[in-house]
């Protein structure tokens, strides 16, 4: 399962990476793409923020009361957010929304044999169809989920300062008393590798699709799962390797 | 000429061709026709290399379409227009971009982009439809669009894969009309796939049949109504047994 599965994946972002010397099919695509699966998905991911920054200062308040100083709420607010659930909990979403919907475009048009019209045009599918979506979600995750830390970060803070026995000079203090630069880019690092995978699954998925709605369907659920999946081990992976 | 030289290929356990050959002369219409699933889309799409064979090979103007490169596969791609059996048209683009998208491949200019645009559409019969999505035409009218997009390429070869598939018998006969037209006109060799007999008969000047993964007849529409082989003339006759 799990052999396949990297072979599959490893292929394909070789196939991905020879056709980015494509530029004349891609480029016109990307924007176009940056538009539908990252800014439109911005919603969803401040929606997840929202509840995300509340939840995490009244857990710090709870864990904290009694034992620690309560600014440092602020501190594990923003660590957390910054580092952790703002990129995994985003793409996470974005990996349902994302994912699934570039596994049932592509599978549709596989399946209506749009993806053998393109290719009958001259058209090499994985250029014109996979890289466009696949550096998109690359590009598009960070800023999507900066969005998602920014708003996370400050709901914690009114929550902070409306439920909790807490002053914003104590808040900050703590945001700021632990805070270093890598916090951030190692959380927009993670989002930018959650988006490569979700997109590169979505488009694998989709491209492999056979057996009509069934096989879309099959086939999207397999996207979203195996987004997933891979957004888990690349989270894993990062924490090995850089912190 | 398009020559299918002893084609084999299957799907899992199942032998779809089975040293299937054939040559297709340059000029005029060769209907390939057999049973449903017998493999007529399968030796179509051999053709311009969306499938690859398991033996045999595919030679198109004396290139074997399994050795081309990336580029080779492109060159060929840009001389051979095909027609899907649903059109197959990309319904995220409208009906002129759908016509456009390979015209641009091809890096034309844009007057000849928009000449072909029309002379395609013309042939065609479709007009004030640039601007609609496929998904607002009804099935002959994609249909249409999709040979519009065939023919706006003047490719040397056309493909047509089950063209009156699905249609009424008056916009089959439309469509049989529209073939001998487009093969007339822009003097492309067209290869056929259908099993709607009274068609294959109208537009045909040859007719070759698939049965068990091979080539079972071929001969002039007249040769194919005169054969004895038990099997063609069930066939072409539509008899249960």
């Amino acid at each position: 399962m799990l052999i396949p599965y990297i072979s599959a994946v490893g292929s394909g972002a070789r196939q991905t990476s020879r056709a980015l010397a494509d530029h004349r099919t891609w480029r016109p695509m990307l924007i176009p793409q940056m538009l539908r699966l990252g800014v439109q998905s911005i919603p969803i991911a401040l929606f997840i923020a929202v509840f995300t920054g509340i939840v995490l200062a009244l857990l710090a308040s709870y864990i904290f009361t009694g034992t620690v100083p309560l600014y440092f709420v602020g501190a594990l607010v923003g660590k957390t957010i910054m580092m952790e659930l703002g990129p995994v909990l985003t793409g996470m979403a974005l990996a349902g929304r994302v994912g699934a919907s570039i596994a049932a475009e592509l599978g549709t048009m596989k399946v209506t044999e749009q993806v053998d019209a393109l290719e009958t045009l001259a058209f090499d599918p994985i250029s014109y169809l996979v890289v466009p979506r696949v550096l998109a979600a690359t590009l598009m995750f960070p800023v999507v989920t900066a969005f998602a830390i920014a708003l996370g970060v400050v709901t914690g803070w009114i929550t902070a300062v409306n439920l909790l026995d807490l002053s914003t000079i104590e808040f900050v203090k703590g945001l700021r008393m632990f805070y270093v630069p890598k916090d951030l880019w190692f959380g927009l690092l993670k989002a930018a590798s959650f988006g490569a995978a979700v997109a590169l699954s979505g488009s694998l998925r989709g491209l492999s699709t056979a057996g009509g709605a069934r096989g879309v369907g099959r086939e999207t659920t397999r996207a979203v799962v195996l987004g997933c999946e891979a957004i888990l081990v690349l989270d894993a992976f990062w924490a090995l390797v850089l912190l | 000429m398009i020559r299918f030289d002893n084609l084999h290929k299957r799907f899992g356990d199942r032998v779809v061709l089975d040293g299937f050959t054939l040559d297709v002369p340059t000029g005029g219409t060769t209907v390939l026709i057999g049973a449903s699933g017998a493999g007529k889309s399968v030796i179509l799409k051999h053709v311009v290399g969306l499938i690859q064979p398991d033996a045999g090979h595919v030679e198109v103007d004396g290139h074997r379409v399994d050795t081309l490169d990336r580029d080779g596969l492109a060159a060929l791609r840009c001389g051979i227009g095909y027609v899907f059996q649903f059109a197959a048209l990309f319904d995220s683009l409208t009906i002129a971009q759908n016509i456009r998208l390979g015209l641009e491949r091809q890096g034309l200019d844009e007057g000849v982009i928009a000449a072909r645009l029309r002379e395609s559409l013309d042939v065609v019969a479709l007009n004030d439809v640039d601007d609609r999505f496929p998904d607002e035409l009804s099935g002959g009218m994609r249909k249409r669009v999709g040979i519009a997009r065939a023919i706006a390429l003047r490719p040397r070869y056309i493909l047509w894969d089950e063209p009156t598939t699905g249609l009424d018998p008056v916009t089959s006969a439309t469509m049989d009309d529209l073939m001998r037209r487009t093969t007339d006109v822009f003097g492309v060799t067209s290869v056929v796939v259908t099993h709607d007999m009274r068609s294959a008969f109208s537009i045909g000047s040859r007719i070759a049949m698939l049965a068990d993964g091979r080539l079972r007849a071929v001969g002039t529409p007249e040769e194919i109504r005169d054969i004895d082989d038990p099997l063609v003339r069930q066939f072409i006759e539509g008899r249960a047994e």
